[in-house]
């Protein structure tokens, strides 16, 4: 007879609260790995995260960590205000691609050019989700949403922002890259980065930032399996993944 | 300590370093840049934060982030800036968290100019952000006094959890006056039980201002409401001039209010019995007080350097039980003490009547002046 193995359990970083994402999105795995690896490093208890305006709002809810809700793209000057008071804290914003790149584009920008000390985790699924999936500046070309309904054409409605590129530009940026979280092999990936943008961040080494082609099935009118199939073969030609920026220092790290 | 020559602007900088201030965070605009340089050299010296934002949006979501942990922290700006400012002022309100903001008002509306102005008292005392909410605001005359305010508005803004907004227009920022600065106090940090610094041998906390739940909205609508008349019964602050036996009051602040009193005082000169009113605190505005020189008043004057926005408030009071004479210079213009002086005369010649809107006459005479 085979005895059972624990082989799944909740992290100890997550409180008891059932999510409010909608089956098959991504933020639940996102969430997991950020507790996975808050606990791991064992700074729960010197945490406090920046939960954005979009889907995860309530993040709040989920992490066992201080938690602070900042206005709409204003997660990263949150984030620089904890962070210059308390630098022995651990403070990472987690923000979707309406909050962190179209009108908050300038504090993240900012925050990266000074190179704080902050982790960010972006969380690009192309939309807006929590106001019903709208265009984001994200979203693919020809991509229809609720506010292209006929596709995003670039001539009027412009090209998709590629942040990871962006801000890798920047000199205090330490850690910028680009991960996946369509299948179990991008998912471990994912989460190897996330370690390594958090232990940046204790090390003192700059600014670090995680992108995560996410997926949102149901503004996307898509099942789960197919949205994660989505990202693969469209998402991911459109904003490729990978390293954009690893400072020496950061390389040195193990992990 | 003894006085020293202080400039308004860097007196309420190092004012607010002398109350513990920890963390500061703003963005150059005229007429408050000194406050931002000045700390750019004072806090990194002391071992503090300070950060030039991005922008007053950067600057007031860094306060926000701050104030959150429970440490001393503000911003300043001018009135363009506060503007933006509005979304995190409401943030922060909602939150209910500690934080100070010093508007040195300029003329407006839009760029307008650079000139003293005390055209944002609607922005601050009425709101200005979104949503329904209370704030404290001070408004000193003179550089002693915004140094003496710039303490009260930390330990008020604690006290209540509260924004507490110290507004001032140019020429206080601008003048140099002897002055006496209270001394360096040590920073203790107070450990709040609110504050998200780290959940260190503690159950976690969260700040948020997010009630899905109307019902949870409203209750915190009526803890504010709640905790507001707590500060309107105990920390309404004004100064009182010749008012004894005053048969008219004249009603300003900040420098409309030092400049009237220049006025006051050649008016009592010639026999006049008239007095001043200062409020210190516009918000709470004191009513209570106002109320009671009604009683005793045949007419009075509001003088401001705007188009009459403390004036409703004034009216509030005295709901035409005497005539209010209202007589202001917008746009940055500073009043002279005669012209108010001539108001004063206007107020003695016993031919005014009760009027809604006392603009009207003030608009009438101002138009026909030029
Ligand atoms: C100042 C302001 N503007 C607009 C909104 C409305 N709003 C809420 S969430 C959101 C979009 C969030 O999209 P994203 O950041 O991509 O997060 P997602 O829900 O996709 O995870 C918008 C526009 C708001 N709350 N505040
Ligand atoms: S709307 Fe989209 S992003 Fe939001 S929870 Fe649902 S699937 Fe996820
Ligand atoms: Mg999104």
């Amino acid at each position: 007879m085979a005895t059972e193995n624990l082989v799944y359990e909740r992290p100890e970083a997550f409180t008891e609260m059932p999510t409010h994402y909608c089956p098959g999105c991504t933020h639940g795995v996102a969430h997991r790995l950020v507790a996975e690896v808050l606990e791991e490093m064992g700074v729960v208890n010197k945490t406090i995260g920046v939960a954005p305006v979009g889907c995860a709002v309530f993040a709040y809810n989920y992490f066992d960590t201080d938690f602070v809700e900042a206005p709409h793209g204003r997660a990263p000057a949150m984030a620089t205000g904890i962070k210059r008071v308390l630098p022995d804290r651990v403070v990472f914003t987690y923000q979707g691609d309406g909050d962190l790149a179209s009108i908050g584009m300038g504090e993240i920008v900012h925050a990266a050019a000074r190179g704080e000390n902050i982790t960010v985790i972006f969380i690009n699924n192309a939309n807006y989700g929590m106001t019903g999936g709208q265009m984001a500046p994200t979203t693919l070309p020809g991509m229809k949403t609720t506010s292209s309904p006929n596709g995003r054409d670039v001539e009027t409605q412009g090209y998709p922002i590629k942040m990871s590129e962006m801000l890798s530009t920047l000199e205090g940026t330490g850690y910028c890259v680009r991960r996946s979280l369509h299948d179990p092999k991008n998912i471990r990936l994912a989460k190897k980065a996330i370690r390594t943008a958090f232990e940046t961040q204790v090390r003192g080494l700059g600014f670090a930032m995680v992108e995560l082609l996410s997926t949102c099935p149901t503004n996307w009118g898509m099942t789960p399996v197919n949205s994660l199939k989505f990202v693969e073969e469209h998402m991911i030609p459109a904003f490729p993944l990978g390293d954009y920026k690893i400072s020496d220092a950061i390389k040195q790290i193990k992990i | 300590m003894p006085k020293e020559l202080w400039k308004g602007n860097e007196a309420i900088a190092e004012a607010a370093v002398r109350a513990g201030l920890e963390a500061y965070f703003g963005y150059p605009i005229t007429p408050q840049t000194e406050i931002l340089e000045f700390l750019s050299r004072r806090m990194p010296e002391l071992g503090r934060s300070f950060v030039q934002a991005e922008s007053e949006l950067g600057a007031i979501n860094m306060v926000y982030g701050a104030a959150c942990t429970g440490v001393r922290v503000m911003s300043s700006s001018s009135s363009p800036g506060v503007s933006l400012m509005m979304e995190g002022l409401s943030y922060i309100a909602g939150t209910e968290i500690p934080a100070v903001l010093v508007n040195v008002m300029r003329g407006g509306p839009g760029l307008g100019n650079i000139a003293p102005a005390q055209s944002d008292y609607n922005q601050a005392v009425r709101g200005g952000g979104h949503g329904d909410y209370p704030r404290i605001v001070l408004a000193p005359a003179s550089v002693q006094e915004a140094i003496d305010l710039m303490g009260l508005s930390f330990d008020l803004a604690e006290k209540y959890r509260m924004i507490t907004m110290v507004i001032l227009d140019g020429s206080v920022g601008q003048m140099m006056e002897p002055a006496e600065m209270p001394a360096l106090k040590e920073i203790h940090r107070k450990g709040f039980d609110w504050a998200t610094d780290g959940a260190m041998n503690r159950e976690r906390r969260i700040l948020s201002s997010i009630y899905l739940n109307p019902y949870d909205e409203e209750k915190t609508n009526l803890r504010l409401l709640k905790r507001w008349k707590d500060v309107q019964a105990s920390e309404v602050r004004y100064k009182e001039y010749f008012l004894e036996d005053a048969k008219y009051i004249v009603i300003g602040f900040g420098t409309a209010g030092r400049v009237a009193l220049s006025a006051v005082r050649e008016a009592r000169a010639q026999g006049i019995k008239v007095g001043l009113l200062r409020p210190i605190t516009v918000s709470p505005f004191p009513h209570e007080v106002l109320d009671q020189l009604t009683g005793q008043a045949e007419a009075i004057l509001v003088t401001e350097m705007n188009m009459g926005q403390m004036l409703d408030d004034v009216l509030l009071t005295v709901r035409g039980r005497v005539p209010v004479e209202f007589y202001g210079r917008p746009g940055g213009v500073v009043p002279f003490h005669d012209e108010i002086l001539n108001e004063i005369h206007r107020l003695t010649s016993g031919t005014l009547a009760v009027r809604t809107d006392p603009r009207e006459s003030w608009l009438t005479r101002m138009t026909a002046a030029s």
